[in-house]
């Protein structure tokens, strides 16, 4: 079984996050990981192929070959190898224009089984994926709390506003995964020496003959404005000495919850 | 460009409208333009009265799916509604599991731009959209440049749901045609989690944990303090991603949006991702160890004490108090 997970190289969410100005595209001139949560996909993907007892995993992603740290994280913890579209054009592709490039580099490998993320813990658009599906003319699941595959169907169990959904599908199908959906391994020592020879292949947007779909004109859309947001003020602070409850509840009873 | 004509995604839920959509069908109203509703299930009579009170003209309802995703079907039939009678000026879908399938499924099929996470939503010549970004810190004013319909995806509590005391919506069928390989998904048994007191989304009160409580047992100490308060037991998205918790409990940008009267965050050290879902509290009341924690920052009261002590004195004084 061949399973391809669509991976994000995000800027690190531990670092302060910015606009840059002019184009307001988010600032990724730094240090870019792997997004978290990308791993519980990675994850997934691997033992699913692991209980299969066949196939492999390839990443697939899009973003700034620069730096590839978060890629080659993927491969260590045990993807067998990596397709990656970099290419100055995509600076400012909007999540159709992401879905058209990841959807291309996927079908040149045909897999089983797409999985991603709901959604990136940077632009959290979180229609990316479904985006792909429908592009490649696959169903879909979303939200999957977990997925097993039997002969060629998939199941997942699907959250729901009120508990979860078992859901089944013929495979090739796509399934996005919440974190939690496994416990993500890390990369032993030995898996990040063989990443290191793993292969990554680069394409570019012309390779998928996607030419004037990403980009900001591809988009369609643009940001007329960039605002602070109405700041909530800070209130009292209360230094817990065994008056805190105390001070709860006299707040409580001002503002008339009691 | 004048707004004439909109159509809102309307979702069932337990007979009626989730409350996401009457805010939905509410806002559209604002804007001068016929509202239309889009639908799916086996209940539309029901339905057509509600979206009718809160202003929609017509209900298009895609019927029963079978026990299939909504978001294929419900896609694809609205695709063919553009196609014979036209594209509607926006089409405005709720944030939720369903609605995101749905608007990712009819971006690609339309080859038009969606704008998700949409809080605000006003004319300027054009529709223009609000997205928090940063946790909440700033809001990002964006428009299409495209032709339309642009896909508009928006936040639950965003606007006041508000009855505009309308007739029953008319019914018209849609069909979702041949959906080929797309449309393989398909619900085997729904499984429904218990959960006592009000909803998390309308409580008045909200008692949310985080990873400060040290231990999924703790978690006990906060759905009694709920309890207590006749309010509803949230989390951070740590502990629920943790498994200490279901998702049905996660307030944030991933989970719920909420806007109780007051919100108790005990161990949470106040993510971006979580600020998202519950700034808009008319009281935050923060609890955590750690004076540097940012959810003070946003809090009315905080106190900086080791909330295996402040909760359970909490829960102590609330339960002399009857």
């Amino acid at each position: 079984m061949n399973v391809v997970v669509c991976v994000k190289q995000i800027p690190d969410p531990a670092a302060p996050q910015s606009l840059e100005a002019g184009t307001h595209n988010l600032d990724r001139s730094g240090k870019l990981i792997l997004d978290e949560a990308d791993t519980y996909g990675v994850e997934m993907a691997l033992q699913l192929v692991d209980k299969a007892g066949t196939g492999e995993v390839t990443v697939v992603s899009m973003g700034s070959a620069s730096d590839l740290a978060g890629v080659r994280n993927a491969l260590a913890m045990g993807a067998a190898k990596a397709i990656i579209v970099a290419d100055d054009s995509l600076r400012g592709t909007d999540a159709l224009g992401t879905a058209k490039v990841l959807a291309a580099a996927i079908r040149r490998v045909n897999p089983d089984l797409v999985i991603a993320a709901t959604e990136s813990s940077d632009g959290y658009t979180g229609t990316t994926p479904v985006q792909v599906a429908e592009l490649l003319g696959l169903p879909s699941i979303t939200f999957a709390k977990s997925i097993s595959v039997d002969g060629s169907t998939v199941k997942v169990n699907r959250q729901t506003e009120s508990g979860y959904d078992e859901v089944t599908s013929p495979m090739p199908v796509l399934v996005t995964v919440t974190a939690g959906v496994v416990e993500p391994r890390y990369a032993s020592f030995k898996g990040i020496m063989a990443a290191k020879s793993k292969p990554i292949e680069q394409l570019t947007v012309a390779d998928l003959n996607l030419d004037g779909q990403v980009g900001p004109s591809g988009a369609r859309q643009s940001i007329i404005a960039v605002e602070a947001a109405e700041a909530r003020q800070g209130g009292e602070i209360v230094v817990d000495d065994g008056q805190g409850a105390d001070r709860i509840m006299q707040f409580l009873d001002s503002i008339k919850v009691l | 460009m004048s707004l004439s004509n909109i159509w809102v995604v309307v979702e069932p839920s337990s007979g009626t409208l989730t409350s996401t959509s009457l805010e939905l069908l509410t806002h559209a109203r604002t804007f001068g333009a016929t509202v239309s509703a889009i639908t799916w299930g086996a209940n539309s009579a029901a339905l057509a009265a509600v979206a009718g009170e809160f202003g929609a003209s017509t209900l298009y309802d895609v019927g029963d799916l079978a026990g299939a995703l909504p978001g294929a079907p419900v896609a694809s039939a609205i695709c063919a509604l553009i196609a014979t009678s036209g594209a509607p000026d926006a089409l405005l879908i709720p944030t939720s599991y369903d609605g995101r399938d749905i608007a990712g499924r009819l971006s690609a099929r339309l080859d038009r731009p969606v704008l998700t996470n949409v809080t605000g939503l006003s004319d300027d010549a054009g529709l223009v959209t609000e997205h928090p970004v940063f946790g909440g810190t700033q809001i990002v004013k964006a428009r299409f440049t495209g032709e339309g319909p642009g896909i508009i995806v928006v936040r639950a509590k965003s606007f006041v749901a508000e009855s505009s005391g309308g007739a029953p919506a008319s019914v018209t069928s849609i069909s979702a045609g041949d959906l080929g390989t797309t449309g393989g998904a398909t619900i085997v048994t729904s499984h429904v989690e218990e959960r006592t007191g009000p909803k998390l989304e309308d409580a008045a009160v909200v008692v949310s944990g985080g990873r400060g409580l040290g231990d999924a047992a703790n978690y006990a100490l906060i759905e009694s303090a709920a309890k207590l308060l006749n309010g509803a037991a949230g989390a951070s998205r740590a502990i629920v991603d943790a498994g200490w918790v279901p998702y049905s409990h996660q307030v944030g940008q991933t989970g719920k949006t909420v806007k109780p009267t007051v919100y108790i965050a005990c161990g949470i050290s106040g993510a971006t991702q979580h600020m998202v879902g519950m700034k808009g509290s008319k009281n935050i009341i923060a609890i955590n160890k750690d004076a540097d924690a940012p959810i003070f920052q946003i809090a009315d009261l905080g106190i900086v004490g080791d909330v295996h002590k402040v909760l359970p004195a909490l829960i102590e004084k609330l339960t002399a108090r009857g």
